[in-house]
C-alpha cells in the first residue's frame, strides 16, 4: 500500500519514520531538513500534548465529580485504573510521598494512550496530514526517543530529589561513596553508583522506545504487503495491545521501584 | 532520530501532566475511594452488629419460652397436687361422714335391738304371765304371784 506513489519501499518506510521537524531557517540544510539541537518535532509534541490534555482533562473532570457513593461507569473505570496503580505503589513503595502515586498514574495513563496511537492504521494520520499539506507525520509519540528520554530524565531528576529529600545531602553523599563496599573503597563505590544511576534513565527510555519503534516498524512492513496485510495486521494489532499495556506498566513499575530505592537507606 | 529540543518540550508536557494528576486527579479520587471504603466497612460492621443483636434476641426469646414452659409445668404440677389434695380431703371427709353414718346406724340398730329386746322381754313376761295365767288359772291366783313374776322380769 505504498500510497506515496512512485516512492520505493525504503522511501515509504523512511517517510513513515520521519518526524515533522521545525527549526529556524539557519538550521536547515539545502533539502529543507532540520539539523542541530534546536529542532522541534511538532508531531510528537502535539500528539502527546493533545492526548495528555484529553485524558488527564477527562480524569480531572471525573475526579472533580467523584462521590463516595455508588460510582458511575466512567468514575468506576477511572477508579479502577487509578486503584491498580495505587495498589502497585502501596506494594512497592513504603515511604511517605504525595508525589509517587500521581507520578505513577501519569506515566501509566499517558504512556498507554500514546502507545495506543500505534493501533491507528499506519497510513491514516500521515495521509490526512499530507492532505492538508504537512509533509511528514509520525503519529506514535513513544517512537520518538526525545519523548522517552524526556520522561526518563524527568524521572531521574525526581529520583535524585527524592534521595536528597529523604536522606539529606550528607546522607546521600555518604551512600554514594560508602555503599556497598564501605568508605575505604569510595572511588569504586562512586563509579558503581554512577553506572547504576545513569543506566536507569537510559534503560527506561530505550526499552519503551525500542519496543514501540519495533512494533511500529512491523506495522509499516505489514502495510507494504498489499492485500496480505489484511489477515496480518489484525493479529499483530491484537498482540500489540499486550505490548502497549505491558510497556506502560513496566515504565510505571520501574519508576516506582526507583523511587522506592531512592527513599530507602542502604 | 536525533535528540533535540523536543526533549525539553516533552519534559514540560510531562511536568504539566504530573502536576494535573497531583492536584486535580489523585486527591479527589483518593478521597472518594477512602470514603467509600470507610462506608463499606461501617456497613459491614453494622451488619455484624445486627446479626449479633439478632442472635441475642433469639437467645432471649428462647430463654423466655423455656421459662414460660417451666412456669406452666409448675402451675400444672401445683394444680395436680391441689386436685389430689382436694380429692384426698373429700375422701377423708367422706370416710368421716360415712363412719359417722355407720356409727349412727349402729347406734340406732343397738337402740332398735335394745327396744326389740325390751319388747321381747315384755312379751316374754307377758307370754310367761299368759302361760302362767293359763297354768295358774287352773291352780293359782294371778295376783298372788305377781310379785314373784316382777322379780323374775327384773332378772332378765
Amino acid at each position: 500500500m505504498s500510497a506515496e506513489g512512485g516512492l520505493t519501499t525504503a522511501g515509504y518506510i523512511q517517510h513513515h519514520l520521519t518526524n515533522l521537524a521545525v527549526c529556524s531557517g539557519a538550521a536547515k540544510d539545502a533539502a529543507g531538513h532540520c539539523h542541530g539541537f534546536w529542532t522541534f518535532h511538532l508531531d510528537t509534541l502535539l500528539v502527546s500534548g493533545i492526548l495528555g490534555l484529553l485524558v488527564f482533562g477527562l480524569m480531572a473532570k471525573v475526579a472533580s465529580k467523584a462521590t463516595a457513593g455508588v460510582p458511575g461507569g466512567l468514575q468506576n473505570f477511572v477508579e479502577m485504573v487509578v486503584g491498580l496503580v495505587d495498589q502497585q505503589v502501596k506494594d512497592t513503595f513504603h515511604g511517605k510521598s504525595k508525589l509517587v502515586t500521581p507520578l505513577a498514574i501519569t506515566i501509566f495513563v499517558w504512556v498507554f494512550v500514546m502507545n495506543a496511537m500505534d493501533l491507528i492504521p499506519v497510513d491514516f494520520l500521515p495521509l490526512g496530514a499530507a492532505a492538508v499539506g504537512i509533509p511528514y507525520f509520525k503519529s506514535v509519540p513513544t517512537t520518538d526517543p526525545n519523548l522517552t528520554f524526556a520522561m526518563s530524565i524527568t524521572v531521574f531528576c525526581i529520583m535524585i530529589w527524592m534521595n536528597l529529600k529523604v536522606k539529606g545531602v550528607g546522607g546521600f553523599l555518604h551512600e554514594v561513596f560508602a555503599a556497598p563496599f564501605g568508605i575505604k573503597l569510595a572511588p569504586v563505590n562512586f563509579i558503581f553508583r554512577v553506572v547504576e544511576d545513569v543506566a536507569k534513565p537510559i534503560s527506561l527510555a530505550l526499552r519503551l522506545f525500542g519496543n514501540m519503534y519495533a512494533g511500529e516498524m512491523v506495522f509499516i512492513l505489514i502495510a507494504l504487503l498489499g492485500i496480505w496485510q489484511l489477515p496480518l495486521a489484525l493479529p499483530w494489532a491484537l498482540f500489540h495491545i499486550l505490548i502497549i499495556t505491558l510497556q506502560a506498566f513496566v515504565f510505571m513499575m520501574l519508576t516506582i521501584v526507583y523511587m522506592s530505592m531512592a527513599s530507602e537507606s542502604h | 532520530m536525533s535528540i533535540n529540543a523536543t526533549l525539553i518540550g516533552q519534559a514540560i508536557w510531562f511536568a504539566i501532566f504530573i502536576w494535573i494528576t497531583m492536584k486535580y486527579v489523585w486527591p479527589p479520587l483518593q478521597k472518594a475511594m477512602a470514603d467509600r471504603q470507610a462506608q463499606i466497612a461501617e456497613g459491614l460492621a453494622a451488619a455484624e452488629r445486627g446479626k449479633h443483636e439478632q442472635e441475642l434476641a433469639a437467645k432471649r426469646s428462647a430463654d423466655a419460652l423455656r421459662q414460660a414452659k417451666e412456669k406452666s409445668a409448675e402451675i400444672v404440677a401445683q394444680a395436680e397436687k391441689r386436685a389430689q389434695q382436694i380429692v384426698d380431703e373429700a375422701k377423708s371427709n367422706a370416710k368421716v361422714e360415712a363412719d359417722k353414718v355407720v356409727a349412727g346406724a349402729k347406734a340406732e340398730i343397738d337402740q332398735e335391738v335394745e327396744r326389740a329386746k325390751q319388747q321381747l322381754r315384755e312379751r316374754v313376761a307377758e307370754l310367761a304371765v299368759a302361760g302362767a295365767e293359763k297354768i295358774l288359772r287352773k291352780e293359782v291366783n294371778a295376783s298372788a304371784h305377781a310379785a314373784m313374776l316382777t322379780a323374775l322380769k327384773q332378772d332378765l
